[in-house]
């Protein structure tokens, strides 16, 4: 026995990271094979996988080493290019381990509630399984051939999760909506990769050679400038920012776990990831940062607008995650000259919170839609805290995380982020953005109240007013769909799909469902507090928990981050107080237009009739889309389908008909048969000859 | 095993598979099947012998230019040439023996990494195809006798060393696919049948012509003193030669084929083997073919008589014509990039599943000529290793999945009797394991990282990144083009809820033997791409490289340079010494 902790003790979490990704994996695959024995326990392989794989991701939080990258094995290799798989364990990486694999965790036990029944249970677990493997291999890599691979790799993931009610029409063009769109941020972190390899010595791609600072310093202009604009290309994508969002609210077709998991806690910080990753690199384009931060900007209020007017709410938390994305860019972009340090770690920071409380939102409100038969459309039911009191607390905990209320996590990573980009905007003023700071910093505040809102109006819309459960005969039912939910009427394929939920309408989630709810409000609770990143509240922190911003100094020992200039910390008690103010006025106003019946949103809805309509269809960006790209790309498709038959090969055909036509046209017509006429020919023949002769 | 029986059981077994066909009466169907499937596995097996002898540490694992000069000919008393030594070279794959003196033709076998790896898949392909061909009903005995001569054919074609065997064998191969597509196809296989025919008879017009060329081109013979002929003895090259690895020699060594022929040469051989591959603007007879011919002989199309298109590029039109290839190089890239996207867009508006999976084969056969093609010689040579391991690679990627897609499609037609895209639908849930083989294949096709597309597409790019970066740039669009194509079809095919084809059986245990060794090949190649492939295929894909590479280099730029101003002119006589661009006198004095 002792023999046994003398080998933990010595055991390297970091040599054995590649445990991390293989263990889910390695349960994906015993739920996958073993689908027909396990059924309804095909989950257990790949829970007991994932948790695994989160205690080993906490013992590697604690031997976090920035130098160190072990190699797992070979991969690629053909003359001097060589492509290990190698893993690096440095702080930033750490950090994102423990955050997947924790709300992997949860989100797996929670789905073991909401998934029961269905069909597909085993390809459903397979699947996360898979995920997992990705999104750890992900942050992982030294590499970023292999962070490409891996970034594909949860791309399908994700298209086959969002697709997984496979029989329905709607569930299937919103999976390839969401690869396609992906697949074009793909296209620009590949042709980063490629030009990044034409660029660096020894055309090494490993993290440790690029981002170090001799190699930075000798890149050329061009390179400086397109390379980080290409990584902030696939960035958009995969973190749904404008314009590449639009998969991302599509992709809350897939099953709520799914869109808590993968699109809002996980994969879609990806391209976050990335550009912190690669902060090193970025910072070289102050250019370029001043894009991201204004992408980011202008993502956060227009899918902010958005959320204000939707009522399935599911789309409020979708737009509302492309919003925080949003955010976390924000904070990014604001990483200018000695700000660079404290705006990604207020970014990723705010990435890290976010998780927990939208994770947290999203299973609430599966936790609803389990309770209500499937129905997420916010006009069908309300005021439900009473018969849900778990998941209307535990909402409210995320809720007010999201709309940034002290002391939730939020209040703390979203202040980070705009006190960034007011540092931000004194920083970049000797290079003239200063006022392109300014200006997003005001823009972020009254995002804050827009957010403050839309998740106030969700949380009233659904737990407050007279209680209301669905019914076939609501207004808003669809009417090809008499209450089943999930598009599906045809008796035989509801009874598959739906098993769940309907036995039990109205009545409060399962303890495997809501265990995961409190704990997750728990983290949203506390998080910001405890591994809050600035001094401000370091007394209060270390008084209780014995910790002082844990965060900013485990995030210090991120490999190639020592490059980033770091200023001291400021503390804006202003920013603080109007975010606040803000977040509570947005609060009150939903409480005064939803808390109880009112006239008052119906009025403003007719009052501003154009605002209204082009907010609740989305901008009309999905359409504009469709003209542009879409159809644009079909015409073309059926033009070369066009010219493949009547020009390419008719000219073939044709060509092929030639000697035919020559033989009959022009030959055939003299093998007449008559003697005379081949006499004649003949003379005629030899009189030229002999003229010929002759004139010779 | 000797070298000689090794390599000629290659093509014979298969042929002499067919004979027993044959000698089987005509009602004993199962017979002649399981026969068959005897000929083809066992030929597999040998092609797995070949093998692993060529990776072991024996003497086969050296150069090709290093094996054949152990093995030589020598004039025995009456004046005919024999094999002077039948144990001097033994075991390292190569045989040769005198076929036809007076042409100095030869019976010349040999195997390096490039065309054993192809050899493999020949093999295997086989071996699924003949397992796919069970439910074929008609005419049972002729089938299986002409699908075995296929079979032969296309293992002649991938050993032979000499020209004019290599010629015998592309034309042989045409008359059993001709009546394969032309007996057992559909209902318009014999508008497809000689439309193939007369295409590929075409295109080996071009390559007979770049051969005779070859043969009897007297050139400079200054430079060529240090090769080894059939005999092993060195002296001037003379021409009068179809030997590959002495005229590879000659034309990437000495200035003997100077720039203006190697151009013509390099455009025939071009055109003969894109016909072959096919590429645009060559590439119609394709899709008819495909949707005519029956599923087994659709795989060995895609899967194989593609690659011999390929094969032909990297084994002939590029080492016996460096310099052609060369002067050529951005307007074959070009061509590639533009099949590329051109394939992608037409695959997208089909609605005949058959087609659409023949046109992503031009798509990706473009692959194979832009790493070919992307000759960065000047600057960074090295690189283009990548651009033909890249090539390469995708000649064995895409045997694995474009077989194995034909083979899907097959499998949903006998089902379903339809492949219109527009009325197929809801599969996944009908036939789900189906729907699991599909996907992964589909998605190796597709080029997704961790399967065996990726690799290809990958050192394809980068290597055309390093020529041209607008080139590169465009291929690189396919990645979102072949997306598109390939997930809409799987949505209009497997997503989705049908009623008509509710109750089809899923795959029975036949078609998942088929099946399971191409999707485990599509994982495997992905993941594991060096242990299965790179390490013994590249070595010989850098012997190419080198070659081609020194060729550039050394006879030389400046020698293009001036030739350039002006444009390759025809000579007046092929046997007169008539033209001699100044290659040649800088040649001689560089080496």
């Amino acid at each position: 026995m002792s023999d046994f902790f003398v080998r933990v003790s010595h055991f390297s979490f970091v040599q054995n990271v590649w445990m991390i990704p293989c263990l889910p994996l390695l349960g994906a695959l015993i739920a996958a094979l073993g689908a027909r024995r396990l059924r309804s326990s095909s989950h257990v392989p790949v829970v007991a996988g994932i948790v695994l794989a989160f205690l080993v991701s906490c013992g590697a939080l604690f031997s976090t080493n920035p130098t160190e990258a072990p190699r797992v094995a070979g991969w690629l290799s053909i003359s001097n290019l060589e492509v290990p798989i190698e893993f690096r364990v440095d702080g930033l990486t750490t950090m994102m381990l423990s955050m997947v694999t924790f709300v992997s965790s949860l989100v797996a036990i929670f789905a073991v509630g909401y998934m029961a029944g269905d069909p597909g249970y085993p390809r459903f677990f397979a699947l996360i399984g898979l995920f997992v493997f990705s999104m750890t291999g992900l942050v992982l890599s030294n590499n970023y051939l292999l962070t490409y691979v891996f970034w594909e790799g949860v791309g399908v993931c994700s298209y086959l999760l969002i697709g997984y009610w496979h029989t329905r029409p709607a569930a299937a063009t919103a999976a390839l909506k969401a690869f396609l769109v992906n697949r074009i941020g793909d296209f620009g972190f590949a042709l980063a990769i490629f030009w990044l390899w034409a660029v660096v010595p020894g055309h090494d791609l490993s993290y440790g050679n690029i981002l170090n600072g001799s190699t930075l310093a000798a890149l050329p202009e061009a390179a400086k400038l397109g390379i980080p604009l290409l990584l902030f290309w696939a960035a958009t994508a995969k973190s749904a920012q404008i314009p590449l969002y639009v998969w991302l609210p599509d992709a809350m077709e897939g099953p709520t776990p799914v869109s808590a998991l993968i699109h809002a806690a996980t994969m879609v910080t990806a391209g976050v990831y990335l550009i912190a990753r690669s902060m090193p690199l970025i910072a070289l384009a102050p250019g370029v940062q001043v894009l991201i931060a204004v992408t980011g900007c202008a993502t956060a209020l227009l899918s902010a607008s958005i959320a204000l007017t939707q009522n399935d709410l599911k789309r409020v938390m979708a737009y509302s995650t492309v919003s925080q994305l949003g955010y976390m860019f924000m904070g990014l972009g604001a990483g200018v000259s000695d700000v660079a340090q404290l705006a990604v770690v207020a970014a990723m920071f705010h990435l890290f919170t976010h998780a927990f409380f939208k994770a947290l939102l999203f299973l609430a409100s599966g936790s609803v839609m389990h309770a209500m038969g499937d129905v997420i459309d916010m006009r069908r039911f309300g005021g439900l805290r009473r018969r849900l009191p778990i998941t209307h607390l535990t909402f409210a905990v995320g809720g007010l995380a999201l709309a940034g209320i002290f002391p939730f996590a939020g209040f703390f990573s979203k202040d980070e982020i705009l006190l960034a980009l007011k540092s931000a905007s004194h920083s970049a003023a000797g290079q003239g953005w200063g006022w392109v700071y300014l200006l997003i910093y005001w823009v972020a505040l009254v995002t804050v109240l827009m957010t403050a809102f839309y998740t106030a109006r969700a949380y009233f819309m659904t737990f407050w007013g007279p209680e209301k459960l669905p019914s076939p005969d609501d207004p808003e039912a669809p009417r090809t769909e008499p209450g089943s939910g999930h598009g599906d009427h045809e008796p035989h394929g509801a009874s598959q799909d739906e098993t769940h939920g309907h036995d039990h309408v109205g009545e409060e989630s399962p303890l495997v469902m809501t265990l995961p709810l409190v704990i997750l409000a728990v983290c949203a609770l506390l998080a910001g507090i405890v591994f809050g990143p600035t001094p401000r509240f370091e007394v209060l922190a270390r008084s209780i928990f014995g910790l002082t911003h844990p965060f900013e100094h485990h995030l210090q020992k991120t490999f190639g981050w020592e490059l980033l200039g770091h200023g001291e910390h400021g503390f804006d008690l202003a920013t603080a107080g109007i975010s606040t103010v803000g977040g509570l006025l947005g609060i009150g106003l939903a409480c005064w237009f939803y808390a109880t019946e009112s006239s008052i949103p119906g009025w403003l809805a007719t009052r501003f009739r154009s605002l209204y309509e082009a907010s609740f269809n989305k901008f009309y960006v999905d359409e504009v889309y469709d003209w542009v790209v879409v159809k644009a790309t079909w015409a073309l498709a059926r033009i070369c389908e066009f010219l493949d038959i009547y020009l390419v090969d008719q000219l073939v055909i044709g060509i092929a008909k030639l000697p035919r036509k020559l033989a009959k046209d022009l030959l055939a017509g003299y093998q007449n048969g008559l003697i005379q006429f081949y006499a004649a020919v003949s003379a005629l023949g030899v009189a030229v000859l002999l003229f010929i002769l002759l004139l010779f | 095993m000797s070298d000689n029986l090794l390599l000629t059981s290659l093509w014979l077994l298969p042929l002499i598979g067919m004979v027993g066909v044959l000698a089987v009466p005509r009602r004993s169907e199962a017979a002649i099947k399981y026969l068959a499937l005897a000929a083809t596995i066992i030929t597999f097996v040998v092609t797995l012998i070949a093998l692993g002898l060529y990776v072991g540490d024996g003497p086969s694992s050296a150069p090709l230019q290093d094996r054949v000069i152990h093995n030589v000919l020598q004039k025995d008393g009456s004046g005919a040439l024999t094999i002077a030594d039948e144990s001097a070279g033994e075991g390292d794959l190569v045989v040769r023996r005198s076929w036809i003196p007076y042409f100095n033709i030869q019976y010349y076998l040999g195997l390096d990494g490039i065309s054993l790896s192809l050899v493999v898949l020949t093999g295997l392909i086989s071996v699924l195809a003949c397992l796919a061909s069970w439910n074929i009903t008609k005419q049972v005995k002729g089938y299986y006798a002409l699908f075995l001569l296929l079979v032969a054919s296309m293992m002649g074609v991938f050993v032979s060393l000499d020209l004019f065997l290599f010629y015998v064998f592309f034309e042989v191969m045409l008359l059993p696919m001709y009546f394969l597509i032309g007996i057992w196809g559909g209902p318009d296989r014999e508008y497809a049948a000689i439309k193939f025919l007369l295409y590929t008879l075409f295109g080996s017009v071009f390559i007979l012509v770049a051969v005779l060329i070859l043969f009897f081109w007297s050139g400079d013979t200054t430079g060529a003193q240090s090769l080894y002929n059939a005999t092993g003895q060195v002296q001037p090259f003379t021409g009068h030669s179809f030997d590959i690895v002495e005229l590879t020699g000659v034309a990437t060594k000495t200035g003997y084929y100077g720039l203006g022929i190697q151009s013509w040469v390099f455009v025939l051989f071009l055109i003969g083997f894109l016909i072959k591959l096919p590429s645009f603007p060559f590439h119609t007879w394709l899709p008819d073919a495909h949707v005519e011919a029956p599923t087994p002989i659709s795989m060995i199309l895609a899967g194989i008589l593609l690659k011999i298109g390929g094969y032909g590029l990297i084994r002939l039109a590029w080492p016996l014509a460096p310099l052609g290839a060369h002067y050529w190089a951005y307007f074959v890239a070009a061509l590639g990039v533009f099949s590329i996207l051109y394939g992608a867009l037409v695959a997208m508006a089909q609605t005949d599943f058959k087609k659409l999976v023949a046109y992503s084969s031009v798509s990706h056969m473009g692959y194979v000529t832009l790493g070919l093609a992307a000759m960065n010689l000047l600057t960074s040579p090295q690189y283009y290793a990548y651009g033909v391991n890249g090539a390469m690679f995708m000649m064995l990627a895409h045997g694995i999945t474009s077989a194995g897609m034909f083979f899907l499609v097959g499998v949903i037609y006998d089902r379903a009797h339809t492949r219109d895209l527009n009325k197929l639908g809801g599969l996944n849930n009908i036939m789900p394991l189906y729907g699991a083989i599909s996907y992964v294949i589909f998605f190796g096709s597709m080029g997704l990282p961790g399967l065996c597309g990726f690799v290809a597409e990958f050192f394809v790019v980068v290597a055309a990144f390093n020529y041209s970066k607008l080139l590169a740039v465009l291929a690189a669009t396919a990645v979102v083009l072949t997306a598109g194509y390939i997930l809409w079809t799987l949505q209009r095919v497997f997503l989705g809820r049908s009623e008509t084809w509710k109750g089809l059986p899923d795959m029975d245990l036949r078609e998942i033997v088929v099946a399971v060794p191409l999707v485990v090949l599509t994982i495997a190649m992905g993941v594991f791409p060096n242990t299965l492939v790179l390490s013994w295929v590249s070595p010989s894909v850098g012997e190419m490289v080198n070659s081609v590479v020194t060729a550039a280099r050394e006879l030389n730029v400046s020698a293009i340079r001036t030739v350039e101003k002006t444009a390759p002119r025809i000579p007046d006589s092929i046997s007169a010494p008539s033209t001699r661009p100044a290659v040649a006198s800088r040649a001689s004095g560089s080496l």
